[in-house]
């Protein structure tokens, strides 16, 4: 019989918590930590936010009857303590594939991450995670390349990849800046890196930088007999200049470009990744704002939906934290967010932050990037927690050695291509880091001082963003 | 800036300067972590196989194959063997291993066993 019309307010648990509803392999699920107001419900608030970011508004309209919303309708379907924390609770979300546009992570996020978040009854409200269904991923494009083929590209087989981000990060001239490039790429570096905020100031604008670097990166192939790359920073206050700026990386040779996925913007990066697919050309992702959206434990976007997010739209590397850098990463959580990253199904995982199994089809991986704050004493830890499948970045770590960038470049080289022979010959990295530095050093005089420079350089702050366990 | 130390590295001097991408920053490997590395190859399931360059030829992606990979070999001593059989008959080329993972249809390591002499 169908149903008649009934104005006013109806509690949103009566329409969307349904905790007998099994949900369906095509479903997008989405787990929400909830900090509600005093003396709200829980069953309320979570039936709230489910239908605030789907098909809800706060009264019944006559034009609700004219559709099937019961189809169309997010579901609660589950909630659960929040281990160590009574201040909050988790709600488990399921959205009907319809409702979001094939291929687009900008729907998805503006329906999850919208006006729900501003909603009163909430005093907080984080999205932890998210579960693709492997319909809607094959909907997306994906990284342009994928690891295999960017080693297969650059010819770099069982190692980390080695880069460093150029610095002063911003006031050098063009001509200045490649010279710092081409220090470190002659020294052993694959990559050079533009700074995020390097786009095309007035000291330096990006046509400039492009051709200086290009030279750097060719003279430093022929003289190594290596394949050597540089982030061009392509980010551009519109997607049309990006894109010229992106052909005209192509244009002189570049292998691989690079864009600021959040502050840049989803759509473009989205139109970027595309275009670099279908032009042969790697995209580095940086994550500036991420620490905006992710840091507080109970509200904001978690990193490892961001990571998702961002291997849906499309990159080949992305920034994942260091663990023992200067910048904030609890270590289980890392390694949940670099398996997210890299590998093609992942299995729920609670201890490290993971609340769903994510199929991820045949798309390719992205290659987690550890950077900040990071030296050679750092490489046996960093080999061991990304293993060959990274790229490990020292900024500071190169350029501050004594005797500048060729010879910071080279102790990174010989110290990662030390801990990698070693690890292959079944030695503990972690454990035996200072023997096997101090044994590559014998021979590596740049080594020896960069491990005499850096010797005291720790960042042991405790981490913020903890993954949630009973600790009481 | 006498304790500054120069980076020796030049267009003009191959031997010094090129490099062969993994384990090329480190002196050439002893016996016993050459065949730590053959036994990482087998115990990684990867498929051994030895390519050989002219010096001059070696930035091409293809190398000339010594054979066939090969696929299945487990015998560490067997796969040296055919590594010492290449640099026997081309004694001025660079030799270099690879570990050929056909599920990630990609290599998963590649070193040069035996450098040729740099022109």
């Amino acid at each position: 019989m169908a149903k008649t019309y009934s104005a006013g307010v109806k509690e949103y648990r009566e329409t969307y918590w349904m905790p007998d509803y099994t949900p369906k392999d095509t479903d997008i699920l989405a787990c929400f930590k909830i900090t509600p107001q005093d003396g709200v419900p829980r069953e309320e608030v979570a039936a709230a936010v489910a239908a605030e970011s789907s098909t809800g508004t706060w009264t019944t309209v006559w034009t609700d009857l004219l559709t099937d919303l019961d189809y169309y309708k997010g579901r609660c379907y589950a909630i659960e303590d929040v281990p160590g924390d009574d201040t909050c609770f988790y709600a488990f979300v399921a959205y009907p594939i319809d409702l979001f546009e094939e291929g687009s992570v900008v729907n998805i996020l503006t329906s999850l991450v919208g006006n729900v978040f501003g909603f009163k009854a909430l005093r907080a409200l984080r999205l932890e995670d998210i579960r693709f269904p492997v319909a809607y991923v094959m909907t997306c494009n994906g990284p342009p390349q994928g690891i295999q083929v960017e080693r297969d590209i650059l010819n770099k087989y069982g190692r980390p990849l080695l880069g460093c981000t150029i610095k002063p990060k911003l006031g050098l001239s063009a001509k200045n800046y490649g010279r710092a490039c081409y220090e470190g790429l002659r020294g052993g570096l694959d990559f050079t890196k533009d700074d995020e905020n390097v786009n095309s100031q007035p000291f330096m604008r990006w046509r400039h930088r492009f051709d200086f670097v290009m030279e750097a990166i060719h003279k430093a192939e022929a003289e190594t007999g290596e394949r050597k790359g540089h982030y061009l920073n392509v980010t551009a206050p519109t997607a049309d200049e990006m894109m010229r700026r992106a052909e005209y990386a192509k244009e002189i040779g570049a292998p691989i470009i690079m864009h600021d996925y959040l502050t840049g913007g989803l759509s473009a990066n989205t139109q970027l990744a595309q275009w670099c697919q279908n032009n042969g050309m790697l995209l580095h992702i940086h994550r500036a704002m991420h620490a905006v959206l992710d840091r507080n434990p109970h509200h904001g976007i978690h990193f490892r939906v961001l990571t998702k997010i961002l291997r849906l739209s499309g990159g080949d590397h992305l920034h994942s934290g260091t663990v023992v850098g200067k910048l904030e990463g609890d270590r289980d959580a890392t390694l949940g967010w670099i398996d997210i990253m890299r590998d093609s199904f992942i299995k729920e995982d609670r201890s490290r932050g993971i609340f769903f199994d994510q199929d991820w089809g045949s798309m390719p991986g992205v290659m987690p990037v550890a950077s900040g704050g990071i030296h050679v004493w750092h490489m046996p830890a960093l080999v061991s927690i990304f293993g060959d499948d990274s790229c490990l970045q020292f900024g500071g770590g190169t350029l501050g050695h004594p005797w500048g960038n060729a010879a910071g470049a080279a102790a990174n080289r010989v110290a990662v291509e030390a801990c990698v022979e070693a690890r292959n010959m079944g030695v503990e990295l972690e454990k035996e880091g200072k023997d096997i530095l101090t044994k590559a050093a014998a021979h590596s005089p740049e080594l020896k001082i960069a491990m005499e420079t850096w010797k005291e350089i720790k960042f042991e702050f405790d981490t913020v963003d903890k993954i949630d366990v009973a600790h009481k | 800036m006498s304790d500054v130390q120069d980076y020796n590295s030049s267009l003009s001097d191959a031997a010094q300067s090129r490099k062969y991408e993994t384990f090329s920053y480190l002196p050439p490997l002893s016996a016993e972590s050459a065949r730590a590395q053959i036994q990482y190859i087998v115990d990684k399931g990867w498929n051994p196989g030895i390519e050989h360059t002219e010096p001059e030829n070696a930035i091409s992606n293809y190398w000339y194959m010594w054979k066939l990979p090969m696929f299945g070999e487990t015998d560490v001593d067997v796969i040296m063997a055919e590594i010492e059989a290449c640099h026997k008959a081309h004694p001025n080329n660079h030799v270099r291993l690879m570990g050929f993972d056909n599920f990630a249809q990609s290599a998963g390591t590649a070193m040069v066993v035996h450098r040729g002499i740099s022109v």
